[in-house]
């Protein structure tokens, strides 16, 4: 048992973002209403991007910015500085669930407008027909 | 409680003398922010991305304290698709003009004959223009999402 | 469908969870992320761009490829939206 407490507690939020991941994708799943799943997508992708942005961190190092003039005469020590290129990866992948957001609202409004529901069983009867 | 509420439901949605002056007074501050956030990308957290995310806001908060109708006054929607595409060609043209003087693809430090800054600096000065494009396009795509979204596509009625 | 649902994902959080195990702990900085590719940007992209935020060094030169082609992503979802959604006046 020490040893699962000890994994626990030295992979706490990889841990953390797997329950996150789990609840979204027991929404995209589990749940009838689109708009309901549109947002487990979302929490799914807030997870995958908490999980590469956290793959970054170093103990005792800062931000990833640096004195240009200091950097230029003595070079960076990598120690200290954290990991780039998660950070600009995730940047990335922020503006596509944006664009992926705002097409998938998009669609939705136009699916209640012609069938008059965003249930998932009730669009289907009404296709089915 | 109960009273407050009905005379809240019976007003206009934000039509209020305190959310209009303030946000009146808020949307320059915050594009004069987006503008700073874009330009000191290079020495500061910011960018293309941040930064045009903010002048959308500005834009988006307009539309949410008065209408749809202002915001649509104030910045009309055939500039936002001409600068959101202007936004996205500054970037291609950029990465296609390296490749026209005679680099590689997106290489800026080949731009160097255009204006004799040194190929490093010219890397460097090519960022700023790439995260200026990045920035016209995302603050474009930002507003016609809010405005088509709001509104249903009709763009007169809606928030 | 709930029932199933909650498997699903129960299942999969294991798997994951499983997985995790092979992973460094947090914050580690022997961590192979940290360690491989990660440390040449770090030290070079000052002296190679002269700018000192090494995130928009690298979104917008080593990377400017990847961007490019997500401002384009970005510009054709908010064609799509204006594609389905928006109505002529007339």
């Amino acid at each position: 048992m020490t040893g699962l407490t000890a994994e626990i507690v030295a992979k706490y939020n990889y841990w953390l973002y797997v329950i996150l991941m789990m609840v979204g994708l027991y929404a995209m799943i589990g749940k009838k209403n689109l708009v309901k799943k549109l947002l487990g997508m979302n929490i799914f992708q807030t997870a995958i991007i908490l999980l590469y942005v956290s793959s970054g961190v170093k103990r005792g190092a800062g931000i990833p910015i640096v004195d240009k003039y200091k950097a230029l005469a003595q070079g960076v020590d990598p120690t200290l500085v954290v990991n780039p290129l998660p950070h600009v990866l995730m940047l990335t992948a922020i503006v596509v669930s944006v664009s992926v957001t705002g097409v998938a609202l998009a669609v939705l409004l136009r699916i209640y407008r012609e069938y008059g529901t965003l249930e998932e069983d009730e669009i289907l009867e009404k296709i089915g027909k | 409680m109960k009273r407050i509420q009905e005379k809240a439901a019976q007003r206009a949605f934000g039509d209020n003398q305190i959310i209009r002056v303030s946000a009146r007074m808020m949307v320059p501050f915050i594009q004069l922010f987006g503008l700073y956030v874009i330009v000191h990308g290079h020495y500061s957290p910011g960018g293309g991305f941040q930064g045009g995310v903010l002048l959308g806001a500005s834009y988006i908060l307009l539309a949410l304290a008065f209408d749809l109708k202002t915001s649509l006054k104030t910045f009309s929607e055939s500039m936002n698709s001409i600068l959101g595409t202007t936004g996205a060609l500054i970037f291609v043209g950029t990465a296609v003009l390296c490749a026209l003087v005679g680099g590689l693809f997106l290489d800026y430090s080949a731009l160097e004959p255009l204006l004799p800054l040194g190929p490093i600096e010219w890397r460097s000065f090519g960022i700023f223009i790439v995260e200026v494009g990045v920035g016209l396009a995302v603050m474009s795509i930002m507003l016609s999402l809010y405005w088509d979204l709001s509104s249903g596509g009709e763009l007169d009625e809606g928030l | 469908m709930k029932a199933i649902a909650l498997l699903c994902s129960l299942i999969t959080g294991a798997v994951l969870l499983y997985g995790v195990q092979d992973f460094a702990p947090w914050s580690d900085p022997a961590s192979p992320a940290s360690t491989h590719v990660s440390s040449h940007y770090i030290r070079n992209s000052v002296p190679e761009t002269h700018v000192p935020n090494i995130v928009t060094a690298v979104l917008g030169d080593y990377r400017g490829y990847d961007t490019m082609f997500e401002t384009v992503v970005i510009f054709c979802a908010g064609m799509a939206v204006i594609c389905v959604l928006r109505r002529s006046k007339s």
